[in-house]
């Protein structure tokens, strides 16, 4: 079948032994995760793991569903690039010498967007945030010039949809609640 | 005035008191000595069943908890009684068990330091249960408990863990306890969708020749009225799984029998001609389907369920109904047309014929030979007027019980469905005669599984619950030895058992037992084992070569069944 990179979200209650709980589902699968970011969200106590993979609809629309079965988990959502935007983070460390030497670098950093986080006599830290490609572009022609470390963020992504899925899944819980105690 | 402060282990015990508990199964040691300690002082209140290994008291509480509908309780120590609990936690998730295991653990100031007896409960315990969670100190326990039984009892029930520090049972919190009943991450019971009910009646009245397929999720959502009555209305047969058994009464006019592997002949060859496939509550186990390439693709598949998880994981649905089955159930019966289906149900006639002819009648009532395993569970279930509890362990002895034993009230049925868990009977079969000491329980169990939890004797001894153990004992590893006779050419690898006197080892733990060689002599023996509550050990001498049929061979088509090793039907 046909492999995509999709992007699967999941927002959870409680982080502790989650993160376990979700690389599990994946493992069961024999997926692999591409890259994973796991960070605060919107709604106040409410953690939003960002999780790429390679895989088919099916697949990842079964994954889905056993992530969200778990009980700390809230909501959890698949999606292709198109429906999101997207963002990673990546970080070079370059030798400053050399670095000086090659007079491209007002170039390089402006045609990439790239910014200077850091310069010292020893290096420099540059960093790019964007698409893999984007980043990946970066990465290769500094490295025509030299990389002494290179670091690349898991992709953190949001919506395009207008419709706020986890924002109506409380709402409705709430009102289940309110339901009960009358 | 503040309030008056109590120690952990008090705490866990009165929530477990709140939670209506009266029965654990349970085995001690260091990291849990206080509860233990304070246990002692509940004794009225809280029956505590000392077994002889941990798996033991989480089969007896799945057995416990599967005949009474209400959460079994099992309490060990850390370390090696954790991991002890595994094979049952495991067992239960696949089974949707509604189990609560409390396990000590080290204090928490020890956490990480590969302290003694520490082990990582909650890194092995996660990928096998419901929930599961570490309590590290006292005033969390009362909520804890709460919401473990909560979650192991609601939506599609299944085991939970609590895994408490020893300094949380040691240290004081004041005490007050609240039922749980919601979670904002958790919807146990989700809404009905009103328009998943207008469309599966739909399909249903405009059926020509629709099955029924029953799972547990009916008996768990305590749906059999309603299933039942769906049927009856709209004159629909039907079928049941391994753990559906005992759902619906055995001689119910609609009743067709049980599907899978060895399952009856019409169920399994009706679910590759019927129009339209109604499956309440179970879950299209491979087990069931066969191959699923040529799984039902003549129907279209109206899905019941729970757990949306469950939907077209195995088997695409044309139309799936979230939700609970009494709820759903109930909602569908407005919405469907009386009807019948005479020709299409009388058309199961030649299937049941076949088998009665060529399967049942030679296993249930042979002239002559060995003693039969099918025979001695068809007797047993008769001796008890078809009232009995049926616990099986795993193996041929398992299949004939499912095929053999009939039943008239539903929850009459425990089994290790989903994992096949050799050993799981004879502890199970303690818990359901626990949960339902006025009723009949029926072990029927191998002589390979019955070795694998046999220290459970002990517990029999111990507390003289009344469990009948029929051990069907064939020298063999008897269901393994079947998959070699018919695809390993004969080669019997480590299958051969060599086995004790079990007679003697029975009567070493007390337990009134005897021997049954010959056919004459099976009657007697039953009569004189059912005659009253004591705990009793048939040990039934059935052929080695035995074999139970019909067969839907691994990975095979659900209608291409074998009726013997050389004849299909
Ligand atoms: C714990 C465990 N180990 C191994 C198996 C594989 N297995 C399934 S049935 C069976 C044979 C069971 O033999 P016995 O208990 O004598 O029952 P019989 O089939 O002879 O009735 C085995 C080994 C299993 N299901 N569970
Ligand atoms: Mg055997």
């Amino acid at each position: 079948m046909d492999k995509k990179l999709y992007t699967v979200t999941a927002y959870s209650e409680n982080q502790v032994g989650l993160l376990n709980q979700i690389a599990t589902i994946f493992t069961r699968r024999r997926l692999n995760i591409e890259s994973l970011s796991v960070s605060a969200s919107a709604i106040e106590g409410v953690h939003k793991f960002t999780i790429t993979t390679y895989s088919d609809e099916e697949t990842v629309s079964k994954l889905v569903k056993q992530i969200e079965k778990k009980v700390d988990v809230l909501r959890s959502f698949y999606y292709l690039d198109d429906e999101i935007i997207y963002q990673e983070v990546a970080l070079y460390k370059v030798p400053t010498k050399k670095l000086m030497e090659d007079n491209r670098i007002e170039e390089i950093v402006r045609s990439h967007s790239a910014r200077i986080l850091e310069v010292n006599n020893d290096f420099t830290v540059i960093e790019k945030s964007g698409h893999s490609d984007e980043t990946q572009r970066l990465f290769e022609e500094l490295s025509k010039i030299e990389v002494r470390q290179f670091v690349r963020s898991g992709r953190v992504a949001i919506t395009k949809s207008t419709v706020e899925h986890v924002s109506i899944f409380l709402q409705q819980q709430e009102d289940r609640r309110l339901g009960m105690r009358d | 005035m503040s309030k008056q402060k109590i120690s952990g282990s008090d705490a866990l015990i009165l929530s477990l008191l709140e939670e209506g508990v009266t029965t654990i199964f349970g085995y001690p040691g260091g990291q849990i000595i206080p509860v233990f300690d304070r246990l002692y002082d509940y004794k009225d209140k809280l029956h505590h069943v000392l077994v002889r290994h941990e798996q033991g008291a989480t089969h007896s509480a799945q057995g416990y908890a599967r005949v009474s509908g209400k959460v079994g309780v099992a309490l060990f120590t850390s370390g090696p009684a954790a991991t002890n609990a595994i094979t049952g936690l495991a067992d239960a998730m696949m089974d949707s068990t509604p189990i609560v295991v409390i396990t000590g653990q080290v204090p928490s100031h020890m956490l990480g330091t590969d302290a003694f007896q520490e082990t990582d409960v909650m890194g092995i315990t996660l990928p096998i249960t419901k929930w599961a969670y570490q309590i590290r100190r006292p005033e969390e326990i009362a909520g804890a408990v709460a919401r473990a039984f909560y979650i192991a009892r609601t939506g599609r029930p299944g085991p939970v863990v609590l895994d408490l520090t020893k300094d949380a049972q040691v240290g004081l919190t004041e005490f007050e306890y609240k039922k749980c009943d919601y979670i904002r991450s958790y919807v146990p019971v989700p809404k009905i969708e009103r328009q998943d009910i207008i469309n599966a009646a739909e399909l249903i009245n405009t059926a020509k020749k629709p099955l029924m397929l029953v799972g547990q999720g009916v008996v768990l959502s305590n749906a059999e009225k309603e299933i039942i009555a769906v049927a009856e209305k709209a004159g629909i047969p039907m079928a049941v799984t391994l753990l559906g058994l005992s759902a619906i009464p055995s001689g119910h006019p609609l009743y067709k029998g049980m599907l899978g592997m060895h399952g009856n002949i019409g169920p399994n060859i009706k679910t590759n001609q019927c129009d339209v496939l109604i499956a309440v509550g179970m879950r299209f186990d491979d087990r069931v389907t066969g191959d699923l390439k040529s799984y039902a693709t003549q129907a279209k598949i109206i899905h019941f369920d729970i757990d949306a998880s469950e939907f077209n994981k195995n088997v695409k649905a044309d139309v799936t109904v979230l939700g609970d089955a009494k709820q759903t159930l109930a909602a569908l019966f407005d919405e469907i047309k009386e009807n019948s289906y005479k020709e299409w149900v009388d058309s199961f006639a030649p299937c049941e014929q076949a088998e009665s002819e060529k399967v049942i009648m030679p296993e249930i009532s042979p002239k002559s030979g060995l003693l039969k395993m099918g025979e001695v569970v068809r007797k047993v279930s008769e001796a008890s007027g078809n009232k009995a509890v049926l616990v099986t362990d795993v193996g041929q002895n398992q299949m004939f019980g499912a095929r053999y034993f009939k039943f008239t009230q539903t929850r009459s049925v425990v089994t290790s469905g989903g994992l096949g868990t050799m050993g799981f009977g004879l502890p199970a079969a303690i818990g359901a005669k626990f949960a339902a000491p006025d009723r009949t329980v029926c072990l029927f169990c191998g002589d390979g599984g019955l070795q694998m939890t046999i220290q459970e004797l002990g517990t029999i001894l111990e507390t003289g619950v009344g469990v009948k153990i029929i051990l069907l004992n064939n020298n063999y590893l008897g269901m393994v030895r079947q998959w070699q006779q018919l695809f390993f050419h004969e080669r019997y690898s480590e299958t051969v058992m060599v086995n004790p006197d079990f007679v003697m080892l029975a009567s070493a733990y007390g337990i009134k037992s005897r021997r049954v060689e010959m056919r004459e002599d099976l009657d007697d023996a039953i009569a004189e084992m059912l005659s009253d509550d004591a705990p009793f050990l048939l040990d039934v001498c059935v052929e080695e070569a035995g074999l139970v049929f019909p067969m839907v061979p691994a990975g095979g088509c659900v209608s291409d069944i074998m009726l013997n090793p050389s004849e299909k039907y």
